[in-house]
């Protein structure tokens, strides 16, 4: 009790301080580079927090999240260019529009197990990016300019003298999210899909409609998708369906989390922070001469994920903490009782029955 | 007033009869032992009650209500609970998550769930495992991690696909105690076993099936003198034990 008490504290100091340095940012450090890198970052973040909803907690891998990423982008900048209206309000479009495809896309679907659900995804992805290439009135294959808009104020969501203003964004939307994240691990709905993920069966025989579930977690995980298009768009201005409906973007939507640990709050973010750096110095450093490289060093690292941590660096966090967690009940238990026998019996024996079961 | 009631269930697999005009009742408060030579259709007739397998004729009511071919999500929110025979625990998740699993069923609230889940796992002596990952249990302590996990969902009918074959005799008495204070908290069980000594003095009535049909309905005295059921089933085992 006293250590996962501990634990709690040192989280607590660690969120504390991580805010307070991710505050200061901009002020700390005023290189553009690193600026647009941190952004990048903290969008990949969420991206990956939102993949996760159904990637990670309910263990239903998705390639084709791109789907709502560049429905999200698109919906707000089509409103943007063809009504004037705030791409603010159009975000809200955006997540509508995500939210009712991902229920299309996610009902006949689920039905699919293990790979096929995957499979589909990808298939899914495929459609979006044909269709948006060949839509003359959202722009076809050429995409969108988002028109200029002078005047640095939050409510135009455009900012071109510095990029503070991007950046606090995308933090708020990043908390936002975080917190999204922690209310369902903590809520039924957290409980009942990493029961499905774990065994579907099981978790059907204990009373869970499995298939609305995974509905309500694929349109959770749409709406912060589709809420990180419309911050992309707004970002970079420009918007094609070679670029946000683009397969790689679902892959890495999934290696950010897969890299930091599938099914936690901390994993995507972990994952984030250091994919995307890597992602960004080998393309600055390397562009011209080698452009594909971050692509093949995102296929070492998913070989070496797979083979060696498949829990992500968030297992390899929890088997420290697990580590240290018996140390410091051994000594509890030498102190007062000495009988804890389940404890020793569990070390022992864990692989064996396993293998029985 | 039968609590569960069954009748003419047939479920066929292609041109496999696995269960055949199966008539069968549950009573309040009783204990059904429900046993067989393997393949005799046992499990598949857990799988058609519960909702895995929609059966291919017959009818089941519960509680005055028809459930033939409801959901086994359905089921479950209807009031019966069943285990697996090859457990089916939740093996990332700890033991108090697994049983929480069960208990959001009827409190959607995650304190009240945890509270459920604790007073559950106090009853099934597990409490002091609660932390653990429960793909560390023994065997043992799975089995009893799947029963607190159905119990936490409040069941009127609780259905145990062999939840003793695999237990060393003392996990089995310890198994046998715990069905006998379930029935004290008036929960109404099928058990389906294979351990006959086991079932013949927990039951008070037991059907046999064998390939798929009733071959007897009685009380475990008479079952163990019935000439069917000694021929299909019973003869080397039980004899030889007694």
């Amino acid at each position: 009790m006293t250590s996962s008490m501990k634990t709690n504290r040192l989280n607590w100091l660690i969120l504390i301080i991580l805010a307070a340095f991710l505050l200061a940012f901009p002020r700390l450090f005023t290189q553009p580079f690193l600026q647009r890198t941190m952004i990048l970052i903290l969008l990949w973040s969420v991206l990956g927090l939102a993949w996760n909803m159904i990637g990670g907690y309910a263990g239903q891998v998705s390639l084709g999240h791109a789907i709502f990423f560049g429905l999200g982008a698109y919906t707000s900048t089509l409103i943007l260019t063809k009504w004037d209206i705030s791409p603010w309000i159009g975000m809200f479009g955006g997540v509508v529009v995500a939210v009712v495809v991902s229920a299309i896309i996610g009902w006949p679907s689920f039905r699919l197990a293990g790979h096929y659900f995957a499979i589909a995804t990808i298939a899914a992805g495929e459609i979006f990016a044909v269709m948006f290439r060949n839509w003359r009135w959202a722009g076809g294959a050429v995409g969108v300019y988002l028109p200029i808009i002078r005047g640095e104020r939050i409510a135009n969501f455009q900012f071109h003298e510095a990029k503070y203003g991007y950046y606090y964004i995308i933090l708020a939307m990043l908390a936002i999210t975080m917190l999204a994240t922690y209310l369902i691990e903590r809520s039924r709905i957290g409980y009942y899909l990493k029961a499905i993920r774990e065994d579907p069966d099981a978790a059907r025989s204990l009373g869970i409609n499995i298939t609305r579930y995974k509905l309500y977690a694929i349109m959770l995980s749409a709406a912060f998708t589709a809420i990180a298009g419309t911050f992309y768009a707004q970002f970079v201005l420009y918007i094609s369906p070679n670029t946000v409906f683009a397969l790689l973007f679902s892959i890495q939507m999934c290696l950010v989390a897969v890299l930091g640990g599938t099914g936690t709050l901390a994993g995507p973010i972990i994952g984030a922070a250091i994919l995307i750096p890597m992602a960004e110095y080998t393309r600055v450093y390397l562009a011209g001469r080698a452009g594909g490289l971050h692509l093949v060093v995102y296929g070492l690292l998913i070989m070496l994920i797979s083979i060696y941590q498949p829990g992500g660096l968030m297992g390899l966090v929890r088997q420290w903490q697990q580590r240290w967690s018996t140390r410091a009940q051994r000594r509890d238990a030498a102190v007062a009782v000495p009988a804890h026998h389940r404890l020793e019996r569990s070390e022992g024996s864990g692989d064996v029955t396993d293998g029985a079961s | 007033m039968a609590l569960l009631e069954v009748q003419d269930l047939t479920k066929r697999f292609g041109g496999l009869m696995a269960n055949q005009d199966i008539d069968l009742h549950v009573s309040p408060g009783e204990i059904l032992g429900l046993i067989g030579p393997n393949g005799a259709g046992k499990t598949t007739f857990f799988n058609c009650i519960t909702g895995f397998y929609p059966p291919t004729q017959g009818a089941v009511h519960f509680l005055d209500e028809e459930i033939t071919g409801w959901s086994p999500e359905r089921v479950c929110q209807a009031g019966i609970a069943r285990t697996f025979q090859i457990v089916k625990v939740l093996r990332d998740m700890t033991v108090l998550e697994n049983v929480m699993v069960g208990a959001f069923l009827r409190y959607p609230r995650t304190a009240d769930a945890r509270r459920k889940a604790l007073e559950v796992l106090g009853f099934t002596e597990l409490a002091d495992v609660r932390d653990q990952i429960s793909r560390n249990l023994t065997i043992a302590d799975k089995k009893r991690l799947e029963l607190a996990r159905a119990l936490a969902t409040e069941p009127k009918l609780l259905f145990l696909d062999e939840a003793m074959a695999g237990l060393n005799p003392t996990e089995t008495n310890e198994a046998v105690a715990m069905v006998r204070r379930l029935r004290e908290q008036g929960i109404t069980m099928v058990l389906v076993e294979h351990v006959m000594k086991v079932i013949m003095p927990l039951a008070d009535r037991v059907v046999v099936l064998d390939s798929g049909e009733v071959i007897a309905d009685d009380v475990p005295a008479k079952i163990a003198t019935n000439e069917r059921v000694i021929e299909a089933y019973l003869g080397e085992k039980y004899r030889a034990t007694d």
